[in-house]
């Protein structure tokens, strides 16, 4: 066999079960791939110990016919997810040095099914960025080389600050960029408002953020409780179909985990979607809005037409208002999730002469300024005199919001089609440091679905006149994450498969 | 809404983060520009509507209560920057 590292994870996982490769020879074909694309910075620590145990003991299972659904297979894990004794610190400095003494559901799931550990990804700290460079451990690059540029100027940034080289987006910055740079066969990720999906569409992978408790929360730092979600991202849908099957599912340990059998993802692919309605929202199409993506929108739209769907119309009034309330939503719940981050149990503690300052010291020097930033905003909006006009109001909204979605689900939408980001990749340093603001903008067209709980999945959908991947988003009815599926497939089918870069990083 | 440096040094006092006299006049600005950018949700009509509680109904579930670990002292502790026999050691808080 040629280069294992470029077989999808489907074909993977049937070169396997066929005796055509064994685990240990992906695992190691990946381990020298991670070497070779260090510059990248997607991963923050690599595990090959362990992965080489693990594909030793998947190897010695599918010997002897008790493969599990991703046995032998190797994935990379957000630093996100609790992994045993494994360095977790959701790339922020405060928690320096934490190891937990335990493991996350979703990963504990992934392993239970025989997936092999390469390493933990990084990611923005705590996840609050859109751009993957507010992580304690520096930006990830992207695989995509920026237009016009040769191998020789990528390598040269890469050694140097990595400015003017593509953002791989954010928070999952590095699950994006290692599944684009083939650095592993699909990766663990997650998403507050858009995390998943922005990452997928800037990087020609494809995400989906599931449904609000159709995976387990137990074992992932948290962020904004209400929102936040596990998710694949994947070289294709298939594969991140097979990816949610043995992440998703019900869990006692997190409470708002929805109790209800998995379904089979892998089968809604290649399913018909004749007769689908799909919604088409104008108050997506904004002003001003980048005629590239406008035309991809409705390349989308064409595609799905073609396949038998019935295209409508629709219109979810209160979209415009998602943003705002969710950086009002979002930082309150953060402002009281980071609390527990104190210098006393675990990770950093710089020492003070009372406790008082022992928090404020630790807390100073371990939070960087995106998170300081947003726990600031959630203390305000949650302090005395202000709780009920900015929070309550935001959770009013919110109810708007989800509300527009039912009204369309109930007058029979299956899935609605939008874009996924307002442009494509943009370069290392070059948004938001000036104004917040400006790289909050980016989550514009994804977070609506993280406020009303929905399913969300971005398939890479073509490329900018530039040579850069854009993706389109589809939006589900709450634990339809089939119907995207199917969509999806649809999708990916009509576009041409997207060819992934080619090494030039070492 | 705005807020004032006086403002910004309180919200970090009760978010228990130390900021610098430069970094001040700093984080007003940032904080007035999120202020601002979310400020026209004040115009939105929410008469009548109810704040969301959670996003998928769901009836929250029981367990039955029942010891289901304990003992793991040393687990408890492992990641602990400072411990001493069974506890997390912190400076001194009661005179």
């Amino acid at each position: 066999m040629t280069d294992p590292t470029a077989l999808t994870l489907a074909e993977a996982r049937d070169a396997l079960v066929a005796r055509k490769l064994s685990s240990l020879e992906l695992t190691q074909a990946y381990l020298g791939a991670m070497e070779r694309a260090r510059g990248l910075n997607a991963y923050i620590v690599e595990t090959p110990d362990q992965a080489l145990d693990m594909a030793r003991a998947s190897d010695a299972r599918i010997g002897k016919g008790e493969a599990g659904a991703l046995e032998g297979l190797p994935i990379g894990v957000k630093d996100l997810y609790a992994t045993k004794g494994v360095h977790t610190q959701a790339c922020s400095h405060v928690l320096d040095g934490f190891k937990p003494t335990y493991e996350s559901t979703v990963t504990a799931q992934l392993w239970r099914d025989g997936a092999v550990m390469l390493g933990k990804l990084n990611m923005d700290e705590f996840a609050m960025g859109s751009s993957n460079e507010t992580s304690y451990y520096g930006p990830v690059a992207s695989p995509w080389l920026p237009p016009n540029w040769s191998a020789a100027q990528g390598r040269a940034a890469l050694a140097a600050d990595k400015r003017g080289l593509l953002v791989p987006g954010g928070s999952s910055g590095g699950s994006a960029s290692a599944v684009s740079a083939r650095l592993c066969l699909a990766a663990t990720a997650s998403d507050t408002g858009g995390s998943i999906r922005q990452p997928a569409a800037f990087t020609g992978t494809c995400g989906i953020k599931p449904t609000y408790g159709r995976c387990s929360r137990y074992g992932m730092v948290a962020f904004a409780s209400s929102l936040d979600q596990a998710g694949p991202i994947a070289r294709n849908v298939r594969d991140a179909a097979i990816m949610l099957r043995s992440m998703a599912g019900h869990d006692p340990k997190d409470s708002t985990c929805y109790d209800a059998p998995v379904p089979d993802y892998e089968a809604a692919i290649g399913r018909s979607i004749k007769g689908f309605k799909i919604g088409v929202p104008r108050e997506y199409r904004l002003d001003g809005m980048n005629p590239e993506i406008e035309k991809l929108w409705g390349q989308g739209v064409e595609w799905l037409r073609a396949a038998g769907a019935d295209i409508v119309d629709i219109s979810l009034p209160n979209t415009r208002h998602a943003l705002p309330a969710y950086y009002i939503v979002a930082p309150a719940e953060a402002s009281s999730n980071l609390a527990r981050y104190d210098g006393v149990r675990y990770g950093l503690r710089e020492p003070g002469n009372d406790i008082a300052e022992l928090y404020e010291k630790t807390r100073a020097a371990g939070f960087g300024a995106e998170v300081r930033r947003r726990v600031m905003i959630g203390t305000y909006v949650l302090s005395a005199g202000y709780y009920d006009a900015y929070y309550v109001r935001a959770q009013k909204i919110r109810t708007l919001i989800k509300r527009d979605f039912e009204t369309v689900f109930a007058d029979g939408v299956d899935a609605i089609l939008t874009p996924a980001t307002p442009s494509a990749a943009f370069g290392i340093g070059e948004k938001g440091s000036a104004d917040p603001v400006e790289m909050y903008l980016n989550d514009v067209f994804t977070v609506t679905v993280n406020m009303a709980g929905l399913p969300g999945l971005v398939a890479p959908a073509g490329l900018s006149a530039e040579g850069l991947p854009l993706g389109l988003q589809l939006i589900g009815r709450p634990f339809d994450e089939g119907t995207l599926f199917s969509l999806g497939a649809v999708m990916e089918q009509s576009a041409g498969r997207m060819s992934l870069p080619q090494p030039w990083w070492g | 809404m705005s807020v004032d440096q006086a403002t910004v040094r309180r919200i970090a006092y009760l978010a228990r983060i130390a900021v610098t006299d430069e970094e001040v006049p700093h984080l007003e600005g940032e904080i007035n520009a999120i202020l601002s950018f979310v400020e026209a949700l004040g115009a939105v009509d929410v008469a009548g509507v109810e704040p969301m509680t959670s996003v998928i109904p769901m009836k929250l579930p029981l367990r039955a209560d029942v010891v289901t670990d304990g003992e793991i002292e040393s687990l408890v502790l492992a990641n602990a920057p400072l411990a001493e026999d069974d506890f997390f050691l912190v400076p001194k808080v009661i005179e």
